[in-house]
This record gives structure tokens, C-alpha cells and sequence, in this order.
């Protein structure tokens, strides 16, 4: 049986395991925690083979309502370095990264970037989820290519402050990405300038992007407010069937995270037609088709041009 | 105006009138199950049986992702694993049935959030937990109607020693040896109608339409076929309220949690006002010899 001095001495070899530096670890690879699969994209561009990438929220994954385990405390105890969305887009992070007693250096991916107000309905978002003004705020900032490059640059800073010794190796990462990412963009206005100016509207199931309608002009009108974790209220529904009907608008997109029956009950009472799913907070597996950050604007924009493109008849 | 307010929004759309359908079905079925749990001191084991479905529907959603057999299925399992073990367990051991259902729906509920947060993100269990009255589909509307069938017939069929139980256990076990079956067959309609509300209101929420309007119709009246009609009565009204005031008020008030609210404040009423032990009628006593 155990007794009381073999469970304490278990519990100090567990401790000095978990605070003892990885030296030898993290001479051959940097150990990055992002919180969410985009980030953790994002990181593995910029920081190649040089480091080495865990995020906490996998494909597929709600960022919004996350539980975390003691694995990821773990993880982040060890981690050198921890990049975050911010935002209040991870709320649980601030926790996590207190109770985890990590002493890696935090980054936050959208430094810099101006945040949007999550919806301009009157502050109806606001009383939504209560509890102060901040969370207004759309955390979804990397749904612009332009926001995203922003991610990049502070990542690239980030990984360099971390690890001097890769700093070339980081900066040309980061250029030859950031070129990418340019040629993305380009790809998508093209794409939204093929679309007919009337027809560039849609519904999707949560509002998540906020800074898509304003970086490329497609307008998205979601039933729940900006987090997932609010529930639609009859009277939203009703508005946005009721607007669906008024202006034509021509497809209801599904996205990877949320309850699917609301859009396809909007979809079914509106008339409008049933797009593909887009990805909006998270990618999906490598083997999907959304397994990087570029991958998913992509995709999400041949399946946006699809559903809105003006129909034959 | 009034049609505006009351009738407008149901006959201007369809998801309203799909709330509303499933919403009457519910409460139909559930509040007669929520008067007899009520008449049987069980009133918590509703609450329990709802945590107890948890894993089962969890497991069928990672299974199948976000399928109504998968999910239906999987708390029927669950919730019957749980109160047959519960049942067994307070039979043969010295463990009475409450403990033994606590121990085994904090299990049970434990063993749900394991497997949700097993694939590794918690991949909406609020959506699991909170289920969403404004998208009913065809398919969830045809399981709360059969649901609703289902039980009405069982429970017109088990009617007369259901109520022997509730009033005298002791004289049903003398004159027949059914109790033990009309039990599981009861707790059997109990996780039936609970999987049934939670695709409508939520694992949560659903035992709310349940007990409230039973626990209410109780202030009025303590015959139990009233109770029946009554309590049927107050979780429709509490439905239909709900649906419009999520509908009408001002600010963003979700649908489930409106139609519960309704409820609650059915209760209050009449705990204030009830004729049969309603707080006003104990402060101000009628006369003597006159009821």
C-alpha cells in the first residue's frame, strides 16, 4: 500500500520533474504553445524546423469554450515560448497560463491590429453576453489576409526574441510566407470582384467574420451573437429570416464549430440555398480541406464564390 | 397590437410554429411523468436522469457527429445502464435507490464530460447541454411526437398501480407483484422524455418542463387527474410564453431558457396564489368549516 512517505516523495520527484529546465530539448528544437490550430499554423511557418509546435485546441475545436486538461498545463509549463490570440478570444488562457506557473515569454498574435466592434446592431451583443464592454470586441482578426500577416510579423518577433540563434533562419520564413499571403489576398479580391455586387451576402451560423465583410465586402449576418456561446434569441431568427426574405440574400454557409440545425432551419424557411461549410475559428486535419491558414482562406472562398455566383437561370 | 404580439409570429414563420408543436409535446408527455415523480418524492431523480443521459448522447455524437438516431440512441442507453444499476443495486445491497442513483448518475455525468473532452477540445458541449428549441427539424419534431405517443399510452396502461404507489406502496405490493416492473417501465418513460426535451431545450432545461408545472399544479388542487390536466396545461402555457416573449422582448432572451423562466414563474405564482397551501391563503385563513 501507499503510505505517507512514498506518496509525498512521489509528489517532490513530480514536482523537480516538471520544473527541471529541458535543456537538451531545447537546444534541438524551440517548444512553441499556440492556443488555437490557426495560430498554431502560423507558427509553423514562421519558425520551420526550428521549432517545435503544440497547440491546445485542435482541428475542428471551439476556441470559445475550451476546458483545458492537465496536459496542457504541462505543455505550457515546459514551452519556451506561448503566442495567444488576445482579444479575449481564449479567455481560459489567462488562467491556464497563471495556473500552469509557466515562465515562458507570451506573445500576443494581434498586437497592433485595430479590433472591430463585434456588432454594430445597437450593442445588442453586448447584452448578449453582459459583463462589460470589452467583450464587444470580434476576436476573429485573422479572417483578413491583412491581419494575418500582422500575426506573422509579431510571431516572427516573437520566435526571434525567444531564440536569437534563429533569427535569419525566422526572418526569411516570415518574408517568403508574408509573400504568400500577399498573393492569397490577391486571390480573394479577385474572387470577390467576380461575385455580382447584389449578391454579395450570405448567412453563416455564428459571427465570426467581422473582418472578411470589411476587408472584402461580402456582407455575413449570423444568428448568435459574436461568441459561440450565446444562444440565438426567437427575435434574432426572426430578423434575420425576415431579412434573408427582403434582401435575396442567396446562401447560408455551415461552419466547422456550431450547431448546424439553426442555419439549416433558416435556410429551409428563407429559401436561400444551402452553401458549403466554411472554416471560421479553427482548421480542419491535415488531411481536410482547411488544413492550413492558407488552405482555408482558399477554400472558403472557392466555396463563398460558388454559392454566390449569379445563377444560370 | 394584440394579434401581433400573441399570433403573428406564429403564423408568420415556421420555426415558430415548429417550437411551438414540439414545445405542446413535450409538455403533454412530460408534466403527467413530472406529477408522478412529484407524488413519489422523486422530484430529484429527474434532475439526475438528465445528468445520466450526458455520456451516452456525447459518445453518440463523436460517434456520428451531430446525428439525432446516434445521439437519441446513446442517452436512451445511458439513461436506462443508470437506472436499472440503481434499481439492482438498492434491491440487493443495503444502499437505498437515492444514494444508489447519485452514485451512479455523478458517474455516469463524470464519465460524459471524459468522453467530450477526450477528441481533445470540447467540441461544443454547450451545444450538447443547451439544445436549441428554434431548430427543430422534421426528424426531431417526429421523435418528440412519438416520444409524446409512447408515453401517453404507457402511462394510460400503467395507470392504476402507478397511482396505488404513489399513495399506498404497501397495499400494491400485497395485492400484486407488478411493482417492480411498473417502476422500471416508469423510469424508462422519465429517460425517454428527458432525451426527447433535450434535443428541444437541453440536457438541462428539459427537466424543468417537467417538475415546475407538476410542482405548481400541486398550489391548485390535489386530485391527481386534475394534477394531470393541470400541470400539462401550465408547461404549455409556459412554452407558448416563453416562445413569445424570446420573440418579442427587447432584449436578446434565448428561447429555452424563456420557456423554463415561464414556468418558474408559473410556480411563484402559484406558490403566491394557489388555493390549496398558496402562501396568501395561509396569511389570510378563510373562516371556519368552509373551504
Amino acid at each position: 500500500m501507499f503510505n505517507r512517505r512514498s506518496v509525498l516523495s512521489g509528489l517532490a520527484a513530480g514536482l523537480v520533474a516538471a520544473s527541471t529546465p529541458f535543456a537538451t530539448i531545447a537546444q534541438e528544437k524551440l517548444p512553441v504553445v499556440a492556443s488555437f490550430s490557426i495560430l498554431g499554423d502560423f507558427v509553423r511557418q514562421v519558425g520551420g524546423d526550428r521549432v517545435n509546435v503544440t497547440t491546445l485546441v485542435g482541428p475542428d475545436g471551439d476556441a470559445h469554450v475550451y476546458s483545458p486538461t492537465p496536459a496542457d498545463a504541462k505543455t505550457m509549463a515546459t514551452a519556451k515560448l506561448i503566442v495567444v490570440n488576445g482579444l479575449k478570444f481564449e479567455g481560459w488562457m489567462t488562467r491556464l497560463i497563471k495556473s500552469s506557473g509557466t515562465k515562458a515569454m507570451i506573445a500576443t498574435a494581434t498586437t497592433g491590429i485595430t479590433p472591430l466592434k463585434g456588432d454594430d446592431d445597437h450593442g445588442k451583443a453586448g447584452h448578449a453576453h453582459g459583463h462589460g464592454h470589452d467583450h464587444d470586441i470580434d476576436p476573429h482578426a485573422w479572417q483578413s489576409v491583412a491581419n494575418a500577416k500582422v500575426y506573422v510579423a509579431n510571431i516572427r518577433d516573437a520566435l526571434v526574441k525567444a531564440d536569437p540563434a534563429g533569427k535569419d533562419a525566422y526572418e526569411a520564413n516570415a518574408t517568403r510566407y508574408l509573400a504568400e499571403l500577399d498573393a492569397v489576398e490577391g486571390e480573394i479580391r479577385a474572387a470577390v470582384a467576380r461575385i455580382p455586387a447584389g449578391r454579395r451576402k450570405a448567412i453563416t451560423s455564428h459571427d465570426a467574420f467581422g473582418y472578411f465583410v470589411k476587408a472584402y465586402g461580402i456582407a455575413f449576418i449570423a444568428p448568435q451573437g459574436v461568441s459561440t456561446e450565446a444562444e440565438a434569441s426567437a427575435r434574432d431568427v426572426a430578423r434575420i429570416i425576415r431579412q434573408v426574405k427582403a434582401e435575396k440574400v442567396p446562401a447560408v454557409f455551415l461552419e466547422n464549430v456550431t450547431n448546424p440545425r439553426l442555419v439549416e432551419q433558416i435556410a429551409r424557411e428563407s429559401g436561400a440555398k444551402i452553401g458549403g461549410r466554411i472554416y471560421s475559428d479553427a482548421l480542419s486535419d491535415a488531411s481536410g480541406p482547411a488544413g492550413t491558414y492558407i488552405a482555408m482562406m482558399k477554400y472558403n472562398i472557392s466555396e463563398i464564390e460558388k454559392a454566390l455566383a449569379a445563377n444560370p437561370a | 397590437m394584440l394579434y401581433d404580439l400573441l399570433i403573428g409570429p406564429f403564423a408568420e414563420f415556421d420555426f415558430m410554429r415548429r417550437a411551438l408543436v414540439g414545445i405542446l409535446a413535450l409538455s403533454v408527455s412530460g408534466a403527467p411523468i413530472g406529477v408522478f415523480l412529484m407524488l413519489r418524492r422523486m422530484s430529484l431523480t429527474g434532475d439526475a436522469m438528465a445528468h445520466a443521459i450526458l455520456p451516452g448522447a456525447a459518445l453518440g455524437y463523436l460517434v456520428a457527429g451531430f446525428s439525432l438516431p446516434a445521439m437519441t440512441l446513446g442517452g436512451l442507453a445511458a439513461g436506462f445502464a443508470v437506472a436499472l444499476a440503481a434499481g439492482a443495486v438498492a434491491r440487493v445491497t443495503v444502499i437505498k435507490e437515492d444514494a444508489s442513483l447519485a452514485a451512479f448518475y455523478l458517474i455516469s455525468l463524470a464519465l460524459g464530460v471524459t468522453i467530450v473532452s477526450l477528441r481533445g477540445s470540447a467540441v461544443d458541449l454547450f451545444h450538447v447541454l443547451f439544445g436549441n428549441v428554434l431548430a427543430l427539424d422534421d426528424e426531431v419534431l417526429i421523435l418528440l411526437s412519438s416520444v409524446a405517443s409512447i408515453s401517453l399510452l404507457a402511462l394510460a396502461a400503467l395507470y392504476r398501480p402507478l397511482v396505488m404507489e404513489c399513495v399506498d406502496p404497501g397495499f400494491l405490493r400485497s395485492v400484486s407483484r407488478s411493482g417492480g416492473i411498473v417502476h422500471l417501465t416508469f423510469l424508462g418513460l422519465v429517460v425517454l422524455n428527458l432525451v426527447a426535451g433535450f434535443h428541444a431545450l437541453g440536457t438541462l432545461l428539459a427537466v424543468g418542463l417537467m417538475m415546475l408545472p407538476a410542482a405548481a399544479a400541486r398550489f391548485w388542487t390535489a386530485d391527481i387527474t386534475m394534477l394531470i390536466l393541470l400541470a400539462s396545461g401550465f408547461a404549455m402555457l409556459a412554452g407558448y410564453a416563453g416562445l413569445v416573449v424570446s420573440y418579442s422582448a427587447g432584449a436578446n432572451l434565448p428561447a429555452g431558457p424563456a420557456i423554463i423562466l415561464g414556468a418558474g414563474a408559473i410556480y411563484l405564482g402559484s406558490l403566491l396564489l394557489g388555493s390549496q397551501g398558496g402562501l396568501a391563503r395561509r396569511i389570510l385563513p378563510r373562516p371556519h368549516l368552509q373551504r
